[in-house]
């Protein structure tokens, strides 16, 4: 079959859907490719570099559609791209199948197949399609970078002969993929980061990057909602963090937003007073600037200055990204289309038994497949870092009944043996109990490292069972003798092996 | 010779040796001194009891004590640390050969003056130092044939076996009675033999019956076993000395035992009865994870860049590496990417090796520095911040879904948690499951690496690219 990569039309973006790269490995699957003349040279992928990747260049859009079987593409059909699906072709990239009826309605009525790259669902399995999160990353990363752009000063502190500059204080809500990928790139320019995020698990993630959490005095809120994402916070919750956030204000020099509620507009969190307070010369980079901004004053792609405070609501930040982006886009793609080609022949199946295609597939023959039914519950619990403590442990815990009858048995099996044994005996035993207790309280110390000496001196001291032969070997009966000699000879290898491997060993711990 | 009161105090300084022996041996500081206290404490119960105790035959004692001694030492310097766990499981069963003897001898015995209850007391002792002294002996021998690949790891699973062990139990109880009564007449020799059959089969059946990965579990089990022979013998023989000397090593072996239980969250009866197909380990019960997708190999060049890139490194060995003797490469990748200034650590997971404390012993031997050896409780949390992982011929111990599928049978094990770092890159020799038999999620991991070959071929290339 072959796969086509018609260049992007939308005004301003530089992504493609596939680099040369990964277009040779797509052959290897069996595939063909075309690519639209100059699709790649946002991105810095050049006609020729598709060429010896053995992609055919087309002149036309329209020669890439009509040639494919597949398309592969980054925005959603605009502008006449719509109509161009047809029957038997399959089109991928990203559709956001919820927020544009009409485009869903208009891919099923061309009685293709559609699968929007944003519809995956996230189940571990789709980790390595997950397109969402490539770009959520990237765009994370070029947030600092554009805040960086605007801020005036370092990131970094530095103490030189010239002064002290004190570093760039920077605050990142919503602690998601992009929200990890701006506190990873701020951390590592120097930055002072502080992160909010109102679900708490996400605490250790932000603290992992060496980030501080901010936690709101919030008991019984837990703003994890399906699939990793945030949800809805009631209005005092949402009254603390407003406070926090101005107070915040007051003290940080960037702050990068990253809040988004799936299917919703974006949440407002930046107020224009909260930009009121911040100090001339700041930075908010507000990463939800597409469904409304996080922010009251962003302008939707737009740099705009208010309040001193200078406001970047760009919606392409991936796109500015190009090649970085298309590299991870195209490579999303191309886990998804493997997984889609069993026999690795060249010939794509969309098997709606398989999870993943069954959710990314918006429509198909005619019919609207979106939204898919509910995901069976993924083999990723949603708090991966917790496991379930198995139900083994659960059979650990039998009922206290258990103990006590053992406890009973053995006390009436001590007193059953005190009423009948003679004393000698009994003192016997009472050395043999505490020597137990004494074995138990000291071997509990031991270091894991030093299990194999330990068991090695045990089994050197356990030949003390030697005293028992010596105590034989003066005996007048020559069997007896006899025996007892060859148990002295046994024990001896081994008193004298276990102590010297031993030793050996200990000589080898060193520091 | 010297008087009795004498010998006793002997007797009481050695019991305190060998517990001082033990205490040393928590910590690498003290552990040295601690060999020595128990060196110091046998040699102090030996003359105490050659010179207070023997009256006659010096010459074959003597004799005996020089050829044991220097087979022995030459056992002890010839050894490999990589064969530790079979040295380790045939000097236990010259323990058990030793309770038996002992056992034995003290029954013949014309001199003996016990009538009555006292009588019966001491048959039992007899009977069970025997006993003991016989699973222990059979069962290490197997051990040892097992650890040593004479004999197959797999487990022998024959049909009906833990009716067989119920037989053999009840038998041996049978006999035990038989034993006292006939004993009471004067006789008894046969019943004896009957059971010491019987304890000797029980030995080589329990042990045939456990599987390679068990092996730690087994080796201290019969660690502790040969303890409780020797107390049991010490019962017998009224000797104080030998029944808190056998008594503190038996709870040794119990303790060790029940810690390798633990971290392979299995019970220690479950893995006494034997076998992995109890536990439904079936290749059925991986079935949520199949068609995990593809493994992404790599070669040894571009894991030596990997290594020489990282920051923090953390190898995780496991029995694949002693097969392949790959600790000392190992020690010299780990010394030239410290030199560098990566921060290499080593995370041991308990049950890692054939026997309790295996890797750090091997590790010891090529000279890493113990301070970088960590148990996996120290570095688990630290995952998230390793940037390589390498995985050295373990398996099961970095198996994911015993975290995540709760069907599978090595559910709620603890592992080494490797996949939450950045990289691991995993050495085997091709793709076959671990001793579990369960497929391995961590190797179709996103940001696993898969190094196949010989661990020692493929890390010396490693070494070289470095």
């Amino acid at each position: 079959m072959k796969i086509g990569v018609p260049r992007e039309i939308h005004a301003g973006e530089q992504r493609v859907a596939t680099t040369p790269d990964v277009a040779s490995l797509l052959i290897k699957l069996g595939y063909s490719i075309a690519v639209e003349k100059d699709a790649g040279a946002a991105a810095n992928f050049s006609n020729s570099a598709y060429e010896e990747a053995g992609c055919e260049v087309l002149a036309s859009a329209d020669a890439v559609w009509e040639q494919s079987d597949i398309i592969f593409k980054v925005r959603a059909p605009e502008g006449g791209e719509e109509g161009k699906l047809r029957a038997n072709q399959t089109l991928i990239s990203f559709l956001a199948p919820g927020q544009n009826p009409e485009l869903l309605k208009q891919l099923t009525e061309s009685g293709g197949t559609a699968l929007s790259m944003d519809s995956v669902p996230r189940i571990s399995r789709a980790q390595k399609m997950d397109a969402l999160s490539s770009m959520a990353n990237i765009a994370g990363y070029r947030a600092v970078v554009e805040a960086a752009q605007h801020f005036g000063r370092f990131f970094t502190g530095q103490i030189t002969a010239a002064g002290k500059i004190p570093p760039a204080k920077v605050l990142v809500i919503g602690a998601g993929v992009a929200g990890l990928s701006a506190i990873g790139a701020a951390k590592s320019m120097g930055a002072i980061v502080r992160s909010f995020d109102t679900r708490p698990e996400v605490k250790e993630q932000v603290e992992s990057m060496d980030a501080e959490f901010l936690m709101l005095d919030f008991d019984d809120e837990d703003g994890t909602g399906e699939g990793g994402y945030a949800k809805l916070m009631s209005d005092e919750f949402i009254a603390a963090e407003m406070a926090l956030f101005a107070e915040q204000a007051k003290e940080v020099d960037i702050i990068i937003t990253t809040a988004l509620i799936p299917g919703r507009p974006a949440p407002l969190l930046i107020k224009a007073e909260h930009v009121a307070l911040m100090k001339d010369g700041s930075v908010i980079v507000d990463l939800a600037a597409e469904t409304g901004g996080n922010c009251e004053l962003t302008e939707p792609g737009e740099v705009v200055v208010k309040d001193g405070v200078t406001i970047i609501g760009y919606t392409d930040l991936p796109s500015r990204l190009a090649t970085q982006s298309s590299q991870l886009y195209a490579t999303n793609l191309r886990h998804l289309i493997t997984d889609m080609t069993p026999e690795k022949d060249g010939n794509i199946v969309v098997d709606f038994e398989d999870e993943v295609v069954r959710g990314a597939t918006v429509c198909r023959g005619g019919e609207t497949t979106y939204p898919p039914p509910a995901p069976k519950l993924s083999a990723a619990p949603p708090k991966p870092a917790e496991p379930e403590p198995a139900p083994v442990v659960v059979e650990k815990k039998p009922s206290i009944a258990g103990p006590i009858i053992m406890v009973a048995v053995a006390a009436l099996a001590l007193l059953g043996l005190g009423s009948v044994a003679p004393p000698e005996f009994m003192a016997h035993f009472t050395v043999f109990v505490l020597a137990c207790f004494v074995g138990y309280m000291v071997i509990w110390n031991v270091s894991p490292a030093l299990h194999t000496p330990l068991m090695s001196v045990t089994n050197a001291i356990s030949s003390i069972i030697v005293i028992g032969a010596l105590l034989q070997i003066s005996s007048s009966d020559t069997v007896i003798m006899w025996i007892a000699a060859a148990t002295v000879l046994v024990t001896s290898i081994n008193i004298a092996g276990g102590f010297a491997v031993t030793r050996r060993m200990l000589e080898m711990f060193r520091k | 010779m010297i008087s009795a009161g004498i010998v006793t105090v002997s007797y009481i300084a050695a019991t305190v040796l060998f517990i001082l022996a033990l205490g040393g041996l928590s910590n690498q500081e003290t552990a040295r001194r601690g060999n020595w206290y128990g060196i110091t404490g046998m040699t102090i119960a030996l003359l105490a009891t050659v010179f207070g105790v023997v009256t006659e035959h010096y010459e074959l004692l003597l004799g005996a004590l020089l050829i044991g001694g220097t087979i022995g030492i030459i056992l002890a310097r010839r050894v490999q640390m990589t064969q530790m766990p079979e040295l380790v499981a045939i000097l236990h069963s010259l323990v058990g050969l030793a309770a038996v003897a002992v056992g034995f001898a003290s029954f013949m015995d014309p001199n003996k003056h016990f009538v009555g209850i006292d009588l019966t007391i001491h048959d039992i002792e007899t009977y069970l130092g025997i006993l003991i002294g016989a699973v222990t002996f059979s069962g290490s021998v197997i051990a040892f044939g097992k650890l040593s690949g004479r004999i197959g790891g797999n487990p022998l699973t024959l049909p009906g076996r833990h009716l067989f062990n119920l037989g053999l139990l009840i038998g041996a109880i049978w006999f035990g009675y038989q034993f006292v009564m006939q004993s009471a007449a004067g006789g008894g020799l046969n019943p004896l033999i009957i059971m010491t059959v019987i304890a000797l089969l029980f030995g080589i059946h329990m042990v045939m019956a456990i599987g390679g990965a068990d092996m730690p579990v087994v080796v201290s089990m019969l660690n502790s076993y040969s303890g409780w022979a020797a107390s049991a013998t010490g019962f017998m023989l009224n000797n104080d000395l030998l029944i808190v000397t056998g008594a503190l090593v038996g709870s040794s072996g119990a303790i060790l035992s029940y810690i390798m239980c633990r971290a392979m969250n299995r019970k220690f009866l479950s893995v006494i009865a034997g076998g992995f197909g109890t536990g439904g380990g079936t290749p059925a019960a991986a079935g949520s994870g199949e068609d995990q997708g593809e493994v992404i190999a790599i070669e040894p060049h571009d894991t030596a860049a990997l290594l020489a890139s990282a920051k923090e490194v953390m190898i995780i060995p496991g029995y694949g590496m002693a097969v392949a003797q790959a600790q000392h490469t190992v020690f010299e990748i780990t010394r030239i990417l410290r030199e560098k200034g990566v921060n290499v650590r080593f995370g041991i997971h308990p049950v890692a090796g054939r026997m309790p404390g295996h890797m750090n012993v091997l590790l010891a031997e090529a000279k890493v520095p113990y301070d970088i050896v960590f148990e996996m409780d120290e570095v688990n949390e630290d995952f998230p911040n390793v940037d390589v992982s390498v995985v050295i011929g373990a398996n099961d111990i970095v198996n994911p879904s015993a975290q995540t599928d709760p069907d599978s049978p090595i559910a709620g094990m603890p592992v080494l948690e490797c996949w939450k770092g950045t990289v691991s890159i995993v050495l085997k020799r091709s793709m076959a499951t671990g001793y579990a038999g369960v497929q391995n999620p961590l190797f179709f991991k996103e940001n696993t690496r898969m190094l196949f070959g010989d661990a020692k071929a493929t890390l010396d290339e490693v070494l070289k690219a470095l």
